[in-house]
């Protein structure tokens, strides 16, 4: 039997021709990601790796790991990001529970008053919480007329004013993605899980909060992250009492105009941040954090 | 295969007791005062459009919707007021609500698990009822790998495992195609039979709710508008709106003159006794309704009319006549014979007959 074959040769042309429209309509992006992120990233590896002497060198990473005051420095890290992510789980996971109760618009309305920090600078927030937390400021003033303590506490240029700052800018991190597990969940399942006998409380624990930790997941996680490379609240907060990785790179670059230790240590928490996203990845779809698909 | 061993079962079936029950969202009233008796071990089904009241009174008997007043008794115990994970009774959800977080097994297992079955026994019986609905071996399986027939049948078998008294289902059976639907149907009766528990099952689909039911309640704004077996229901519906809902019908306005009842002038032959009501009507179901090709015949009624419409249907057709007083009508008549070679045509002069037995007279309200 005869093939007939009509414009083959037009419509492969068609095919190519689309292909190369699509490439020339992408090829902004590509190139913006480029110019923004993969030089500037390769930049940074590579200043990392050139020594005092503008030679070759892995001085910058050998510091690191000699001295003392690094392994402070990472250890603080960690412990300030654990401490915030967990605190936003116990205040955010509740409210955002309260919130998910809610008729529909009244959620709303509670989401954006949730949301209404981020349109005010960091700086303005964190600068806020020195003026409430100081010795002298709104709540010790408060507390102390009210007789829940006698004398001023110290609330800030410590732990605990870094930490009521952090948890302050990173909550609605947290409680977007578990608010969009919450609402996602089919109401039937709850009055299944009633009507085969779970009580309310049986119910929530074994069929509503496993449902919800894999956004719960994915909002601690992206708050982990965050808290790892903050800056702002800490440096402000903290008081130079609390050192993170962050501050560290300020100061050699500041301080002792140490471009290669500063550019080591952008390294070496790049390289953490995406260790921890790649084992988290393996448990979790990270879809979730920018609330895409479930 | 071996299934849930509950010969005795039967006998412990409950009774549903509705007594009274109103439920007035606004000013919109879902359940008028309703009224229903379910006999233990009976298959029972709510009948009728979406916003009838059917499921709210569904989940009046769950727990999960409070009623303004009434009584409801499960057996001779009062649960009116009692939450849903006390009242034991077995429920289907039109979405499943399969758990997604758990297997097949885990959630057959949910409600042995609450009951703290020991892990042995609960493992046992999880297997007996996936065996019940066909399903045995499917524990490991996630949700999101079975079919939805395979869904349905778990969502069953969890509904049936922690052996309730009674068993809801709310449109268990709406989310299927239509051959997979069909065989449902067949299972689920079968199911009841061997279970025999109390079943109360929603549906909006006539001929589901008459192929599976001992009795129908066809529910209209949150009343019951007649509760009756499949046959009854069909043959001799309480009023307009029933035989509507229930089939395909045309409705003949007729006027009573003395001890006779009038269409369009002439008396109707009827077997039936004249039902009590102040306007009557005339339900004409199209399968019974027939063409006579040899004009009018002796000891029927007699129709005069021309084809305006005749749809090819494979096994059937549809023929609209309009009469010659004006009312239109509809024929449904089997493809065979002299009809396989030639239908009517449009304009073609008909009679059509209708059989004593056949002419049905109802309650012409609730339209």
């Amino acid at each position: 039997m005869a093939e007939v074959r009509m414009n083959e040769a037009g419509l492969r042309q068609d095919e190519r021709l689309e292909r190369l429209k699509l490439f020339g309509l992408s090829s902004p992006a590509i190139l913006l990601i480029m110019v923004i992120l993969v030089i500037p990233v390769g930049w940074l590896f590579y200043v990392s790796f050139v020594g005092a002497d503008g030679q070759f060198s892995l001085e910058n990473y050998e510091r690191m790991l000699k001295r003392k005051s690094y392994a402070r420095i990472f250890q603080t890290t960690f412990e300030v990001s654990f401490l915030t992510t967990g605190l936003c789980v116990l205040i955010g996971y509740p409210l955002a529970y309260f919130i998910s109760q809610l008729p529909r618009r009244m959620a709303n309305l509670c989401l954006i008053t949730v949301l209404l920090p981020f349109w005010t600078s960091l700086l303005v927030r964190t600068y806020a919480w020195l003026v409430l937390l100081q010795k002298r400021g709104l709540v010790n003033d408060w507390a102390i007329s009210l007789g829940l303590w006698e004398e001023p506490i110290k609330m800030v240029h410590n732990m605990t004013g870094t930490l009521i700052g952090m948890v302050h800018i990173m909550l609605p991190f947290l409680i977007l993605p578990v608010y969009g597990a919450m609402r996602a969940i089919d109401l039937d399942y709850m009055k299944a899980a009633a009507n085969l006998g779970a009580s309310p409380r049986r119910a929530f624990w074994t069929v509503f909060f496993p449902l919800t930790t894999p956004g719960l997941f994915a909002g601690a996680l992206m708050v982990f992250i965050l808290c790892l490379g903050f800056f702002v609240t800490p440096a402000v907060l903290g008081g130079g009492k609390v050192i993170m990785v962050s501050m560290k790179i300020v100061s050699n670059i500041e301080l002792f105009v140490n471009w290669g230790a500063a550019s080591a240590l952008g390294v070496v928490l790049l390289l953490l941040t995406m260790v921890i996203l790649w084992i988290a990845s393996r448990f979790l779809n990270l879809d979730q954090i920018t609330g895409g698909g479930h | 295969m071996r299934g849930l061993d509950l010969t005795a079962v039967n006998a412990d079936a409950l009774p549903i007791s509705v007594q009274n029950v109103t439920k007035t969202y606004g000013s919109v009233h879902a359940l008028d005062d309703v009224s229903l008796e379910v006999r233990s071990g009976e298959f029972l089904t709510l009948l009728g459009p979406s916003g009838s009241g059917k499921t709210t009174l569904l989940m009046v008997l769950a727990g999960f919707t409070r009623p303004d007043c009434g009584s409801l008794q499960f057996g001779d115990r009062e649960v009116i007021r009692t939450p849903p994970h006390l009242r034991n009774v077995g429920m289907t959800f039109q979405s499943y609500a399969l758990f997604p977080h758990m297997t097949v097994a885990g959630n057959v297992g949910y409600p042995l698990k609450l009951r703290r079955v020991p892990r042995a026994e609960l493992d046992q019986r999880v297997e007996q009822a996936l065996e019940t609905v066909q399903l045995g071996g499917f524990g490991g399986r996630r949700i999101d790998q079975l079919s939805g027939g395979q869904r349905q049948r778990v969502a069953v078998a969890r509904a049936i495992v922690f052996e309730p008294r009674i068993l809801l289902m709310d449109e268990p059976l709406s989310a299927l195609d239509k051959k997979l639907r069909d065989q449902m149907q067949i299972e689920l009766r079968h199911l009841h039979e061997k279970l025999g528990m109390t079943t109360v099952y929603v549906t909006h689909d006539q001929r589901e709710a008459l192929t599976m039911s001992d009795r129908i309640a066809v529910v209209n704004h949150g009343r019951i508008m007649q509760l009756a077996t499949p046959r009854d229901l069909y043959e001799r519906p309480a009023n307009r709106f029933v035989a509507d809902f229930i089939g395909e019908s045309t409705f003949l306005d007729v006027t009573r003159q003395g001890a006779e009842i009038l269409f369009d002038g002439m008396a109707l032959q009827m077997s039936a006794p004249v039902p009590e009501a102040e306007q009557l009507v005339l339900m004409v179901r199209p399968e019974r309704i027939v063409l006579s090709p040899d004009g009018p015949r002796e000891g029927v009624n007699n129709f005069a009319a021309t084809a305006t419409e005749v749809v090819y249907q494979g096994d059937s057709f549809l023929l609209h006549a309009q009469l010659t007083g004006g009312a239109q009508i509809v024929l449904r008549g089997a493809m065979r014979g002299a009809h396989v070679a030639a239908l009517p045509t449009v304009g073609e002069a008909l009679t059509l007959c209708l059989a004593p037995e056949d002419t049905v007279l109802i309650d012409g309200r609730g339209a």
